[in-house]
């Protein structure tokens, strides 16, 4: 009786580490694959990327920036920001700023909306998103019209544009500290 | 004959969740729309092959008092290796299933079949029961999700059916639809089965 049980679970892990090593390869240039597409959804045309860290002002998980360069010239940065007020938890999403620090683009990465509702955030299930497009957050306010902001709600979902509201200003709150305000100080792109 | 009452009684006379009542968490979670319930479908199907096919491959080696751990493990490996080849070859499709494919581990539809049929049969006959039964799942799945999805958003299989307008009966996307639908199809279902009886 024992014997059998071992052997069942036995013959399961072999089975499962050996599809485990065979897949992990895939699984990880699959990853890798939806993030470079992210990036270029974002932010221009380039040929090289250089990717760093940043810690937001208001504390919490750091930001990723990757900054592309076309020609060895700062073209746009791509910010992998999140939130936790989500309407079921953490939403990520790729923000892209020119060196200006106008909005590029925005898509969304992961989240668990809800399907039908809040799952609009999705560039391919609504052009919610668009409107995003070209805005400068220091002129145009990262809320929803609810909240005093410029952003319009989603219909039945305003928790979830709330969040997405939230991921976007942290991705400039944090690019403004690190990467605008440098600039400023030294009269020329620092990076 | 026999063997083709077998598959077909997945369909209508023993439906796994509109008959039988088995299954119900993906069944509900997860037809939001006709797409996401044909693919929890499939790869419910995948699993249901498996563990029926080794359980009833295995049935005379384990002892009766450790058959349902064996089961659990063996089920348990099958979700397990769907979910990685999935995110590694079908990456578009684990997007909108991943959260729910480690459900199907707890499933009773795939574990009440490996314990009635897979432990009691052939190889041959439990090979067909999981595709009748699985296909079964998939087609109950299917249309759940295409009531919620045509009721809910105007449209099926992505498709929109009114063009400009996206924001259908909200209810039947949430939660209470699933329920309101489940109960309708389950009065249709057993309409059919007592008239083809």
């Amino acid at each position: 009786m024992v014997l059998s049980l071992f052997l069942v679970t036995a013959v399961a892990s072999f089975t499962l580490a050996t599809i485990y090593n065979l897949t992990a390869e895939p699984i990880a240039q699959a990853r890798e694959a939806k993030r470079q597409f992210a990036i270029s959804q974002v932010v221009p045309e380039f040929d090289r990327l250089e990717s760093r860290n940043f810690l937001p002002p208001d504390g919490g998980d750091s930001l990723e920036f990757n900054f592309a360069y076309k020609n060895n010239e700062l073209v746009g940065i791509a910010v992998n920001t999140w939130t936790n007020r989500g309407y079921s938890g953490r939403i990520t999403a790729m923000v892209g700023f020119n060196t200006d620090g106008t909005i590029i683009d925005v898509v969304h990465l992961q989240h668990a909306e809800t399907p039908g509702l809040g799952d609009k955030i999705e560039k391919g299930k609504s052009d919610w998103s668009d409107q995003f497009r070209g805005i400068d957050p220091e002129t145009t306010a990262i809320r929803v019209k609810k909240d005093n902001g410029d952003i319009d709600a989603i219909t039945a979902a305003t928790i979830t544009a709330r969040a997405y509201c939230d991921a976007v200003q942290r991705a400039y709150d944090t690019f403004a500290s690190h990467v605008l305000s440098q600039t400023k100080q030294d009269g020329g792109p620092a990076l | 004959m026999k063997q083709w009452r077998n598959f077909t009684k997945g369909f209508i006379k023993d439906n796994p969740v509109f008959i039988l009542l088995l299954g119900l968490c993906p069944a509900l979670g997860v037809t939001t729309s006709a797409f996401n319930g044909f693919g929890m479908g499939l790869a419910t199907t995948f699993v249901l092959l498996g563990s029926n096919t080794v359980v009833s491959i295995i049935k005379n080696v384990i002892p009766n008092k450790v058959r349902i751990p064996s089961f659990i493990v063996i089920i348990a490996s099958f979700v397990t290796i769907v979910q990685l080849t999935m995110e590694a070859y079908m990456p578009e499709l684990f997007d909108a299933l991943g959260l729910f494919i480690p459900l199907i581990v707890v499933n009773c539809l795939v574990m009440g079949r490996a314990e009635a049929f897979g432990s009691k049969n052939n190889i041959g006959s439990s090979i067909v029961d999981a595709m009748g039964m699985g296909l079964g799942f998939t087609l109950a799945l299917t249309m759940l999700g295409g009531v919620r999805e045509i009721l809910g958003a105007y449209s099926i299989f992505g498709i929109q059916l009114i063009p400009g307008v996206t924001d259908g009966m909200l209810v039947f996307v949430l939660a209470p639809g699933a329920f309101i639908g489940m109960g309708y199809l389950i009065i249709l279902f057993n309409y059919l089965k007592k008239k083809t009886a």
